[in-house]
């Protein structure tokens, strides 16, 4: 996915959070680099999925095995709960259905793993407030006609999303400040970027 | 060549236009050609011959019959290592033969004028620095059992009546086809293959042999090509085969020392090469345009260049190509299906692999669907094997395969090298 990824805070909380030897799918799997870190640092079993093609040869140049597909096409193919954990790192801003993206993504991993830039960032808020004009921040450098971010959403949409399906929040950080944090709910509009780990309840 | 049949010397004229007809299909993607000297090219080469099936060693074949002799021609270009851990296999399609990259020094004497102005097939791939890199690998190309290009085919000599077998030749399979290559592999003395590669029917026989032999293989390269046929893709084939069938010059495939099917293997042909086209690059090749001037002429002759073109495509393919090796190759793609290693279950028969397969489609190819090929590779995935997939964004259609160079070449060197790697980690 064509997404600002400059900020690798999501990359190192994923490389902690996920367990040696597990299955991982990479959701917008992009060049392949935080896949080809799993694999081979932490055994992993690693697959990703990515729509450019541009991508995807770059992906295979790593030995990462990919394959070239569209995520609002859904992941038909792929059993239930195949994957201990799915990883949608900042993508699922940029897709057509984010909700049946999610869905698949709760479908065929135990747990999921979504970061995403927060539009909710008292800075973004503030942007949009004093100048009229969409925000142009660092995490989100486009302008509102060519960003590859077609469905911005906040913390709180996403929990309010969580609740309403039946899916758990097991973790959360947030990166404030260049820091990682935990996730706090009522300090979420310092938050520039949000990574949850969630799973599906029953 | 004794049984290619019709080895008529063209005139020179001839040869000049089918290399220009050559150079439209190939306009816009296709750099120039490498000639023989070109630091690309793997310069001149010769085909060579081997009996890899005798009275004591005949090749049992799916239909349950065994054939002897048979004879397999082959081509090698780059060297083959020490260790001989450096080969790979690449495989043709339909209308292939061994001659993969480079040129003949003399293919007039060889019997095949059609490749006087023409290098090998792939020779797009196949070569210094290529995506198949002969500086590195042992690139190693055989024509199939069936085929008219030098292994034992219906043109060649029944040893029992010693005269050509027609259509008293068993029914040959694309499993048969990879058993006798894993002979001529054997015979080489390489264990493992680096790879093995192909596209259209050479990707089902790269397919095959990942399933046949996942021990000989250390990676499977697959382009535009299936699992299996689809109902549409039979359909195709068997109006094919009609064609030549209904000839009346066909006389049940015993037509060697007479007339050959010519009118009915121009049609399976031209019909082919319609498939093998999209909508897109047919508009954009012929756009409707009349051959001579812009009016049309009134008469059954060969009005528009679209028309032009099959028929011109279909005169240089019967110069070339057996009427019953036609029969017996799409057949064999017909009876392909990679399920049954797994009993009919797909899914099972992709327990077998073990190395990494890339699979590549185009997305305007109609013939051997981009949905199959994805499918096939999330069953793969299923399975927890190593498996890429890209699709090719391309309007050429099923010809892509040849076509679409630079992405092919990219994707292919990344697969390559992306291996060592993994594996090196």
């Amino acid at each position: 996915m064509t997404v600002n990824r400059q900020c690798r805070f999501d990359h190192k909380v994923i490389f902690g959070l996920v367990p040696g030897g597990s299955s991982v799918l990479d959701l917008g799997c992009g060049n392949g680099e935080l896949l080809s870190k799993l694999i081979r640092q932490k055994g992993v079993k690693g697959l990703g999925i990515e729509k450019e093609f541009d991508q995807v040869a770059e992906t295979i140049a790593r030995g990462v095995p990919v394959i070239h597909s569209d995520l609002d096409e859904g992941l038909a193919g792929l059993p239930d709960r195949f994957f201990d954990y799915v990883i949608l790192e900042k993508t699922l801003q940029a897709v057509k259905r984010p909700l049946f993206v999610l869905e698949e993504m709760i479908r065929v991993g135990s747990a999921g793993i979504v970061s995403f830039p927060n539009f909710g960032h008292r800075q973004v808020v503030f942007s949009l407030l004093s100048t009229g004009k969409m925000p142009v921040t660092q995490n989100l450098p486009y302008q509102w006609y060519d960003t590859p971010n077609i469905h911005l959403f906040t913390a709180k949409d996403f929990l309010d999303w969580a609740g309403a399906n039946n899916v758990r929040i097991e973790k959360g950080f947030s990166w404030t400040g260049s820091e990682i944090v935990p996730f706090k709910e009522k300090e979420s509009a310092v938050a520039e970027e949000i990574l949850f780990v969630v799973s599906r309840v029953g | 060549m004794d049984r290619v049949k019709r080895a008529v010397p063209l005139t020179r004229l001839e040869v000049i236009k089918m290399s220009d007809a050559f150079n439209v299909l190939t306009d816009k993607t296709s750099k120039k050609v490498d000639g023989p000297e070109s630091p690309f090219s793997v310069g001149y080469v010769f085909p060579r011959k081997v009996r890899l099936a005798d009275e004591t060693n005949p090749l049992p074949l799916e239909c349950g019959k065994a054939i002897w002799p048979v004879d397999v021609e082959y081509e090698i270009y780059g060297k083959l290592n020490e260790n001989k851990d450096n080969a790979i296999l690449v495989l043709h399609a339909l209308s292939g033969d061994a001659h993969a990259a480079g040129w003949y020094h003399d293919a007039e004497k060889l019997g095949r004028s059609w490749l006087v102005r023409r290098p090998g097939w792939w020779d797009n791939m196949i070569g210094p620095g290529k995506a198949f890199d002969t500086k590195k690998y042992c690139v190693i190309c055989s024509n199939i059992l069936g085929g008219c290009y030098g292994t034992t085919g219906p043109s060649s000599i029944a040893p029992e009546s010693g005269r050509p077998y027609g259509l008293r030749f068993p029914v040959v399979t694309v499993g048969d086809w990879v058993r006798l290559q894993e002979r001529l592999i054997s015979y080489l003395g390489i264990e493992q293959l680096v790879t093995v590669a192909g596209g259209s029917l050479g990707g089902q026989q790269a397919l095959e042999w990942a399933l046949a032999y996942p021990d000989r293989v250390a990676s499977a390269i697959v382009i535009a090509s299936t699992a299996w046929l689809t109902d549409q893709g039979l359909a195709f084939n068997a109006v094919s085969r009609k064609a030549i069938t209904a000839d009346p010059d066909f006389k049940d495939g015993d037509y060697y020392d007479c007339a050959s099917p010519d009118q009915g293997l121009s049609v399976a042909r031209m019909l082919a090469h319609i498939t093998y086209l999209s909508e897109t690059s047919m508009q954009r090749k012929f756009g409707r345009r009349f051959r001579n001037g812009s009016k049309p002429g009134f008469q059954f002759e060969a009005d528009f260049e679209v028309e032009g073109y099959l028929r011109h495509q279909a005169e240089s393919f019967v110069e070339r190509f057996d009427a019953n090796s036609y029969l017996y190759i799409t057949k064999a793609a017909d009876y392909f299906d990679a399920s049954v290693w797994g009993g009919g279950d797909l899914d099972k028969a992709c327990e077998r692999l073990s190395g990494k397969i890339l699979l590549v489609s185009f997305s305007s190819d109609w013939l051997y669907l981009p949905e199959h090929m994805k499918n096939l590779a999330l069953t793969i995935g299923r399975n927890r094997k190593q498996v890429s997939y890209a699709n090719i964004q391309s309007s050429y259609g099923h010809d892509a395969f040849l076509l679409e160079v630079d992405k092919l070449t990219l994707l292919v060197r990344n697969f390559l090298e992306g291996g060592g790697q993994i594996d090196s980690k």
